[in-house]
């Protein structure tokens, strides 16, 4: 049967959520985005919400079972309010999920309970590298296998709290395949940027390049054990994310400039009064319930295993990164002049809306 | 329930039977009928007639109305009513055969959706019975006129009551009558049709004058006056219908005869709409489907693989086409399962159903063009259907609310406008 209502346990955390995206985080984001740094208490205070300890079995240290629609209804919530702070407090998600995915027992055992049971704290992932035809399928960073070890070489991009993370899960081509492993930050041969990322956007996000020169990883730190595992479903988790992050950007952008619109006088009257504003509304209104929608079934397949999830989870990215950009670029019209000062938060979520193409691997549900 | 996505499976059924109807019946046919205008497509009328008897599914009408207007107790059922959802499936499969062929499908079409939405039990019994008679019957909605499009408030077609012998009497003209022709006409395979017309009974009233009259086929005064020749959906004919002091019985009238200072009158022609749009969006869809499938096989057969997954800096450009057009169709479909299941379940869903119909209207319109570049001069010739499927996709954007009205409806929607301020 169709069925297009959260049950009750997500709307419950989807009204945490929001409170939290429309209180705190988009309170914040603005002087976040500016100082480049998220006030203190902000992420804990999200992390205390418990997205990623719900998705996580109670044998683990969590209290409950991962549901990737669940993890997209909370994304798109929480970019809602600042896509910037909501990548920060997911980010423990980036190798705790592969982990419950596709780690090994004992990576499992050794990782998720100390990351769920505690404070947040940076665990985070390297999949991106700075590359125009990056491809998270045909990694340039190369694992190759040296006796009872793994030797990997590279460098990777756009690492959120790389210089304060102890672990790290970095991503390289094993044979052609992508493979994760499970990195020390203090192993020989890892170093980090000294200097953060700088981007046209995310500035609150603090990101690194990490370059691995023969970094060896033991046969027990490959994700899943020596056998390895399959990059795909992590793949898709990652996408549906993003799509869902794009999803309450231009939400965000949407319900912002159609405010201001309807305030907004022009001609002795509202301006959203003009078809020429108002179609533009309806058609933001349109394509984010497509884009939604499909990430939502796009998800939901995940969940059930579909034949078909993790070509629909490519689907879903694209069009959503797509009708973010769209979406985002005609909030700043509708604001014109003042859409482009950056007292209004449009020309921000703007600068988000060109990244999604790109943001693959910054969050997971 | 939770947010799921697997379709019922009844629909899952019928989209298994209807397939083979709209491979073996339809898609066969499409080339003749499209190049013979105004020839009847008999064998499909009567197979589908008799099929659809067979399945149970008297007609293609709604068992039962959404949008929370009507009386829902007549289904004594305790799950939700999944009639739309079906219907819509139904329709996307046999639009997918050839929609042409599908808008002259039996059952009662528009004219049965109006007295569905607007009508009252005693009339939904009286005159929905038809379609699950022995002969296929067809109705028709009568709306538009020369002077009213989408400003469908400004209609001219004017009822007055004859006191004397308690009737209606109806004066106007009606163009753009999908199946006009079949609802009204005299023919030996047919059983007796009626056509819906909208008439004012009071032009000083505006919209709250406005009413839908169920008209009989056979009814003295109403001609056929014009069939028109069309871009596209050549197997469907559209009639201009003209009303010269045609009596009508007062019971016919839809809803309350009596002239509140409300717009009751025009709203059972909206509601009708929300309940239709989201159906017209699913027949336009049908027809992006099949065009898209014919370009992947075509692509397939020259040797074209689309590597799904890849960035979009690696992808050729016609993979990024076809990459976006399975995001257009794919959410779309979405949109209008939604905008149904909201009916089903009784919620009001103005929104949903004309932001299924933008975005239906877009995507089949721009992927059936798509379609016809992509295959170069093998989609422009009429060797094969794919110049067909662009012409008869781009009626989807027009009929059943433009995709202007549409966005019109949904940034009122949106912005919690009046009509009066936002024109």
């Amino acid at each position: 049967m169709y069925s297009f209502d959260p049950t009750e346990e997500q709307q419950m955390l989807l009204e945490a959520v929001g409170k939290y995206a429309a209180n705190d985080l988009r309170i914040a984001a603005r002087d976040a985005e500016e100082g480049g740094q998220l006030p203190g208490k902000i992420v804990s205070k999200g992390w205390e919400i418990g997205l990623l300890q719900a998705s996580i079995p109670e044998v683990y240290g969590g209290f409950g079972e991962r549901s990737a629609v669940t993890g997209v209804l909370a994304v798109e919530e929480m970019a809602f309010g600042d896509l910037a702070g909501a990548l920060a407090v997911i980010t423990p998600s980036l190798f705790a999920m592969p982990l419950l995915l596709a780690g090994s027992e004992q990576q499992k055992q050794t990782y998720l309970p100390k990351i769920v049971e505690g404070e947040w704290s940076p665990y985070t992932a390297a999949l991106i590298e700075y590359a125009y035809d990056f491809d998270p399928n045909a990694l340039r960073t190369v694992a190759t296998i040296k006796g009872d070890e793994y030797i990997l070489t590279g460098e990777k991009a756009f690492v959120p709290f790389a210089r304060d993370a102890e672990t790290i899960l970095v991503y390289a081509s094993l044979e052609g395949k992508t493979q994760g492993f499970i990195v020390a930050r203090s192993s020989a041969g890892l170093s980090i940027s000294e200097e953060r990322e700088k981007l046209m956007s995310l500035n609150a996000l603090p990101m690194f390049r990490v370059k691995l020169d023969s970094v060896r990883v033991p046969t027990t730190d490959r994700l899943g054990g020596a056998s390895g595992h399959d990059f795909a479903p992590i793949l898709a988790a990652m996408r549906v994310a993003t799509a869902a992050a794009a999803v309450g950007v231009a939400n965000a952008a949407f319900e912002y400039s159609m405010n201001y619109a309807k305030d907004r006088e022009a001609f002795g009257v509202k301006i959203a009064q003009k078809q020429a504003i108002a179609f533009m509304l309806a058609e933001m209104r349109t394509e984010i319930e497509a884009s939604r929608l499909l990430t939502w079934e796009a998800a939901w397949k995940l969940d059930q295993g579909k034949e078909d999830d993790f070509t629909e989870a490519y689907l879903a990215v694209t069009g959503a990164a797509d009708m973010a950009m769209m979406v985002t670029d005609r909030a700043v019209q509708i604001l014109g002049g003042h859409g482009y000062i950056r007292e209004h938060p449009v020309e921000m979520w703007m600068r988000n809306g060109r990244g999604f193409t790109m943001f693959t691997g910054l969050a997971i549900v | 329930m939770p947010i799921e996505f697997e379709a019922p499976k009844p629909v899952v059924q019928t989209q298994f039977v209807l397939k083979t109807v709209a491979e073996e019946m339809m898609r066969s046919n499409s080339r003749y009928f499209d190049e013979h205008e105004h020839e009847i497509p008999w064998d499909y009328i009567e197979f589908i007639h008799t099929a659809m008897k067979a399945m149970g599914v008297g007609s293609l009408a709604p068992k039962d109305k959404g949008n929370g207007h009507g009386n829902g107790s007549e289904e004594k059922e305790r799950r939700p009513s999944i009639s739309y959802q079906l219907l819509a499936a139904q329709i996307e499969m046999l639009a997918w055969g050839d929609v042409g062929m599908y808008l002259v499908t039996p059952g009662g079409g528009l004219g049965a959706a109006a007295v569905q939405a607007a009508g009252t039990p005693e009339q939904k019994s009286k005159f929905l019975e038809r379609f699950s008679g022995e002969k296929p019957t067809l109705a028709a909605m009568c709306m538009t006129e020369a002077g009213a499009g989408s400003d469908t408030a400004s209609i001219r077609t004017r009822a007055v009551l004859d006191e004397k012998t308690n009737e209606w009497v109806l004066n106007g003209e009606k163009i753009f009558v999908t199946s006009g022709d079949k609802a009204l006409s005299e023919y030996e395979k047919l059983g007796r049709g009626f056509i819906v017309v909208w008439a004012s009974i009071d032009p000083s009233a505006g919209r709250a004058g406005m009413r839908a009259f169920v008209v009989e086929a056979g009814t003295p005064g109403v001609r056929i006056v014009k069939l028109e020749r069309k871009m596209g959906i050549r197997a469907s004919d559209t009639a201009a219908i003209s009303l010269v002091d045609a009596h009508v019985p007062y019971d016919n009238v839809l809803g309350s005869p009596t002239v509140e200072k409300t717009t009751s009158g025009f709203k059972g022609a909206m509601a009708t709409f929300d309940a239709t749009r989201p159906l017209v969006a699913a027949s336009g869809l049908g027809v992006a489907r099949a065009a898209l499938e014919f370009l992947k096989e075509k692509l397939t057969e020259n040797g074209v693989q689309i590597r799904y997954g890849l960035p979009r800096q690696k992808l050729t450009s016609v993979e990024r086409d076809v990459i976006d057009m399975e995001i257009m169709l794919k959410s779309a479909w979405l949109m209008v399962i939604k905008a149904v299941w909201m009916a089903d379940n009784k919620r009001s869903n103005v929104l949903e159903a004309s932001m299924s119909k933008i975005k239906a209207g877009d995507a089949c319109t721009k992927i059936t063009q798509k379609v016809v570049e992509i295959l170069g001069p093998l989609g422009y010739s009429r060797e094969f259907l794919a110049e067909k499927w662009f012409r008869d996709a781009k009626i989807t954007d027009i009929y059943e609310g433009t995709g202007q009205i549409n966005r019109l409806v949904v940034a009122r929607q949106i912005l919690g406008y009046s009509g009066k301020e936002l024109r």
